[in-house]
C-alpha cells in the first residue's frame, strides 16, 4: 500500500474549492450581471432604475417596515420568555426551552399553512389586513430564533454580579436595567441578527397568507422567472450590501458562538 | 408573580401551538376547513400514503436531505479540521468564505448560485445537479460550525503521542482525532437534515420542474384548489409534529443518560 504524505491542513482543500466555485463565484457573476446589460456592456443602468422606480423603492421601504416592526415584536416577546426561563428554579428548563425552540424543526411551510388556517377563522380575508397579517406570520415563523440565543447568553450570567448589584443597594428593577440588560446584549444582537434579514427577504410567508409579493425576496424570483438577470443581480446585490453592513455592524456586538441556529444541538 | 411567569410562559407555549393541535385534530376529520364539526376520518391518512405524487414528494425530500447532508458533513467535516491545523490562507479564505452562505439571506444564495450554475455554466435543472450542489451550500457552512468548537477543545497532544507510538498521520485522524469531535460531527450531520428539510427558497430556484420537496409541494398547494391534498397536508404536518417530538425526547433521554 502506498502511502501518500499529506499535511492536514490539506484536509480544507476539497471544502476550499466547494466554497470557492458555488459561494465566491457566484457573487461574482452577480456583481458582474448587476453591472452590465444584455450585451455585455457596463451599465448603471440596473442601479438607476432601482433608484428611480417607485415599486423598487416602495417594496424596498416596506420590506424594511415588516423587518424592523417583527423584530422588535419578537424581541417584546421572546426576552421575557427567556428571562423567565432562564433565571426561573424549574427542574426541567432544557426541557421546556425544548418546547419552546422545537416549532423551528417542523417545516415552516406547514406551520405557516396551520397559522392562516387559523387566522382565517378570526379575521375572514387575511387581505385586509396585510401589514399585521404578515408580521403575525413572521413572529410565528422566526420566535424560536430570538428565544435561543437570548436564553444562552442569560443563561451564562453570573448569579454573583446580580447579589452583588443587590447588596450595593440596586432594587430589582435597577439591577435589571444596570445588569443582567446590557450583559444580554449579545444575545439579544444574534436574536436580531436571526430575525431580522429573514423577515425582509421572506416572500414564502405573504405569498402563503394572503398572495402577495410585496416585499424585496419576490422582486428577485419576479425577475428570476422573466429571465431578466441583469436587473435581478443588481436587486441580490443591493440586498448583499444590506446584509454586509449589518453584519459588520452587529459583530461589533454579537457573541461569538457559533450560529444561534445550531445552538441546540450543541453537545 | 412565580405564577404570572409561569402563565405566561404557558400562554406563549399554547399560542406558538395552537395552530398546529388545531389542525392535528382536524386532520382527523372529514372537514375540508376547520371551524366545521365533523365526524371522525381516517382518510387524509390514507390519502397521504396511497396517493403517488404526495408519497414521491415525501420519499424525494428524505432522500435529497439525508444524501446532501452527508455529502456536507464530510465536506464540512474535512474543511473544519483542514483550517483548524492550516496557518494564514486556509484561516482566512475558508473561514471568511464560510460565513456568507450563514448571514446571507436565502434568496440572495438561491438566486446567486443559479445564475452561476445555470446563467454561465449551463447546468440543466432537470439533472438534480444544481439542487444538490444548492443544498450543500446551504447545510456545509452549518456542519463546518459545529464541528470547529470541538476542535478548540481537543486536546492536542493526544494527536502527537499517537504519532510517536507509531500511527501513520491518517490512522490518528482516525483513531485519535475524529472520535473527540465526532458529537460536533453528528450535530452537524443532524442540524444539515432539518437545513434540508425546512429550505424553501435554494430548492425552488434549483430544482427540476417536475420535482418537489415538502416545502415547494406545500406553498403550491395552497395556491391550488385540491381540498383533497389541502387537508392530506395536514395529516403531513402531524405526522411530522409527532415524528419532532419523538426525535426530540429520545435526544432528550439520550442526553440525560450521558449525564448520569
Amino acid at each position: 500500500m502506498g502511502k501518500i504524505r499529506f499535511s492536514r491542513a490539506q484536509l480544507c482543500i476539497p471544502y476550499g474549492l466547494f466554497l470557492v466555485c458555488f459561494v465566491f463565484a457566484p457573487l461574482v457573476v452577480i456583481i458582474y450581471y448587476a453591472f452590465t446589460n444584455g450585451q455585455g456592456q457596463f451599465t448603471l443602468e440596473n442601479l438607476t432604475s432601482f433608484f428611480s422606480s417607485p415599486n423598487t423603492i416602495g417594496t424596498l421601504a416596506y420590506s424594511f417596515g415588516i423587518a424592523v416592526v417583527t423584530t422588535g415584536v419578537c424581541l417584546l416577546l421572546a426576552y421575557p420568555v427567556a428571562y423567565i426561563l432562564a433565571r426561573s428554579s424549574y427542574r426541567h428548563k432544557s426541557v421546556i426551552l425544548m418546547i419552546f425552540v422545537m416549532p423551528m424543526w417542523i417545516n415552516f411551510t406547514l406551520r405557516i399553512t396551520a397559522l392562516k388556517e387559523v387566522l382565517t377563522i378570526i379575521e375572514g380575508n387575511l387581505s385586509f389586513h396585510p401589514f399585521l397579517n404578515t408580521v403575525i406570520g413572521m413572529t410565528y415563523d422566526f420566535l424560536p430564533f430570538m428565544i435561543l440565543p437570548i436564553y444562552t447568553t442569560l443563561i451564562k450570567l453570573d448569579g454573583s454580579l446580580l447579589e452583588a448589584a443587590a447588596d450595593l443597594g440596586a432594587d430589582a428593577l435597577q439591577t435589571f436595567l444596570k445588569v443582567t440588560l446590557p450583559l444580554s446584549v449579545p444575545g439579544i444582537i444574534s436574536g436580531i441578527v436571526m430575525v431580522f434579514l429573514p423577515s425582509m427577504t421572506n416572500y414564502v410567508v405573504l405569498d402563503m397568507l394572503y398572495n402577495s409579493t410585496y416585499i424585496m425576496g419576490s422582486l428577485i424570483g419576479a425577475y428570476f422567472s422573466a429571465y431578466d438577470w441583469h436587473n435581478g443581480s443588481m436587486i441580490a446585490l443591493i440586498l448583499l450590501v444590506i446584509i454586509l453592513l449589518f453584519t459588520l455592524f452587529t459583530n461589533r456586538y454579537s457573541d461569538s458562538d457559533a450560529g444561534s441556529r445550531g445552538g441546540v444541538f450543541g453537545a | 408573580m412565580k405564577k404570572v411567569c409561569a402563565a405566561f410562559l404557558g400562554l406563549m407555549i399554547l399560542l406558538m401551538y395552537l395552530p398546529i393541535l388545531i389542525l392535528a385534530v382536524y386532520s382527523f376529520t372529514d372537514s375540508a376547513n376547520i371551524g366545521a364539526i365533523h365526524g371522525f376520518s381516517l382518510q387524509n391518512y390514507v390519502t397521504l400514503f396511497t396517493k403517488p405524487e404526495l408519497r414521491e414528494m415525501i420519499v424525494g425530500t428524505l432522500f435529497l436531505a439525508f444524501l446532501s447532508a452527508m455529502i456536507s458533513t464530510l465536506l464540512g467535516t474535512l474543511g473544519a479540521m483542514g483550517v483548524f491545523y492550516s496557518k494564514r490562507f486556509g484561516n482566512i479564505v475558508v473561514g471568511a468564505l464560510n460565513q456568507v452562505p450563514v448571514v446571507n439571506a436565502e434568496v440572495v444564495t438561491a438566486f446567486s448560485l443559479c445564475v452561476l450554475l445555470i446563467g454561465v455554466c449551463g447546468v440543466d435543472k432537470s439533472s438534480f445537479i444544481s439542487l444538490l450542489i444548492g443544498h450543500v451550500v446551504l447545510e456545509s457552512p452549518f456542519v463546518y460550525l459545529s464541528v470547529v468548537p470541538k476542535l478548540k477543545q481537543m486536546d492536542n497532544s493526544l494527536y502527537e503521542a499517537a504519532l510517536d507510538l507509531g500511527a501513520s498521520p491518517a490512522m490518528a485522524l482516525r483513531r485519535v482525532i475524529l472520535p473527540q469531535i465526532f458529537p460536533g460531527v453528528i450535530s452537524g450531520f443532524a442540524l444539515a437534515v432539518t437545513l434540508s428539510l425546512d429550505d424553501y427558497f435554494i430548492t425552488s430556484y434549483t430544482k427540476p420542474a417536475t420535482f418537489d420537496t415538502i416545502s415547494t409541494y406545500v406553498v403550491n398547494a395552497t395556491r391550488g384548489s385540491q381540498t383533497n391534498i389541502k387537508t392530506a397536508l395536514w395529516a403531513l404536518s402531524t405526522i411530522i409534529f409527532v415524528v419532532v417530538i419523538v426525535v426530540v425526547a429520545m435526544m432528550n433521554m439520550a442526553e440525560k443518560n450521558k449525564n448520569n
